[in-house]
């Protein structure tokens, strides 16, 4: 459950933003999560809704927006989708493939009154 | 004291919350784009500028539970500590039971208990380390919660993750953890001892960790009859030795 960790990590960045744009109200926060992240969305969910309590995210909204895994290839360029079991180039076999996206833990924005 | 991370009294990190303001019903929307892991980041270069300050070799040893790290420790500190000075953080959820066995070789141990907490993060080792005179340090090791997911994630300012396999976990664990064998440099496959009464494919554990991370090293040994260790020691050695001829 490291989405305890991210959770907070989530919360400090909105109350240290809050506190100095002097909102006391956060109605929303919008957070990208890559697909290659390690982060399961729904346990986000779960920890914010529980840690938020008593902070000025009580009662926020959680968007999550999932990034999807790209990887391109080092030695033939190709670029292709990618996931946590893609471990080899689809069009040559080299391997490992970069990661070009998909690895995003990211406070986009926040909505304050 | 704690001048990096600010954890008392006040925190004091910097956003960059550019003003861009948009009307979305009666709030308004601030951009933020921080990373969640920044903090922790933050944190992990500042231990690792104190460590290299110190020409330290920093090592974060992680594993499943019960793969043998703090029994390669034991093993390890016995047969080198007269050669190289070692300190041990360990990060377990309770007890002080790893931190014990390893005071009993005499080296200096200090126990951390990350309660609900699944892994060591930068903090913690930051303040972790304040136990030791780091100055009389070769080899800082820091045994991470056993747990084959969360620690890939965090940078404590180590200089290489050391898995750990057990060859009692099966050989296709880095296929099915494949995070935390991409973000290790070494790979030590442990219990090789048990091999004989085991269906454990050793080649195919080499083959799948290293389609996951081409570059890992990978050193079979036993801390129970000894095998192998000497390997992993020469590892220990070439590393401190490259240490000491950086610049801080």
């Amino acid at each position: 459950m490291h989405e305890v960790a991210i959770t907070r990590s989530i919360i400090d960045i909105c109350e240290e933003t809050a506190r100095r744009r002097g909102a006391t109200t956060v109605r929303g926060v919008t957070v990208e999560i890559g697909e290659l992240s390690g982060v399961v969305p729904e346990a986000g969910e779960f920890c914010f809704e529980a840690c938020g309590k008593g902070t000025v995210l009580e009662g926020a909204a959680l968007v999550i927006q999932r990034i999807p895994g790209r990887g391109r290839c080092n030695a033939c360029g190709e670029e292709f989708p990618m996931d946590n079991q893609t471990f080899t180039c689809p069009a040559c076999g080299d391997f490992p493939p970069r990661r070009v996206s998909g690895e995003e833990l990211r406070v986009k924005e926040m909505e304050i009154d | 004291m704690c001048l990096d991370c600010g954890c008392a009294p006040k925190d004091h990190h910097h956003h960059h919350d550019h003003d861009h303001r948009h009307e979305h019903g009666k709030g308004k929307t601030l951009t933020i784009e921080e990373d969640l892991l920044g903090k922790n980041n933050r944190l992990a270069a500042a231990n690792r500028a104190r460590f290299a300050a110190h020409r330290l070799l920093v090592l974060n040893l992680v594993s499943s539970p019960g793969s043998g790290k703090t029994s390669i420790l034991e093993r390890t500190l016995s047969d080198l500590k007269n050669a190289l000075r070692f300190a041990v953080l360990e990060g377990d959820q309770q007890t002080a039971n790893d931190a014990e066995r390893i005071a009993a070789t005499g080296v200096p141990a200090h126990q951390i208990n990350t309660g609900a907490g699944c892994h060591l993060d930068a903090h913690m080792v930051g303040h972790g380390v304040d136990h030791f005179d780091l100055a009389a340090c070769d080899i800082l090791m820091i045994e991470n919660v056993g747990n084959l997911v969360c620690p890939a994630g965090f940078d404590l300012g180590e200089d290489h993750k050391v898995a750990v396999l057990s060859i009692t976990e099966g050989e296709d664990k880095p296929l099915k953890y494949p995070q935390m064998f991409q973000a290790a440099d070494l790979l030590l496959i442990n219990k090789l001892d048990l091999l004989p009464h085991l269906r454990f494919d050793l080649e195919k554990c080499r083959e799948f960790a290293r389609r996951v991370n081409p570059r890992l090293e990978i050193i079979e040994l036993s801390c129970e009859n000894g095998e192998g260790m000497e390997r992993w020691y020469a590892w220990l050695r070439e590393q401190v030795g490259k240490k000491k001829n950086q610049k801080p």
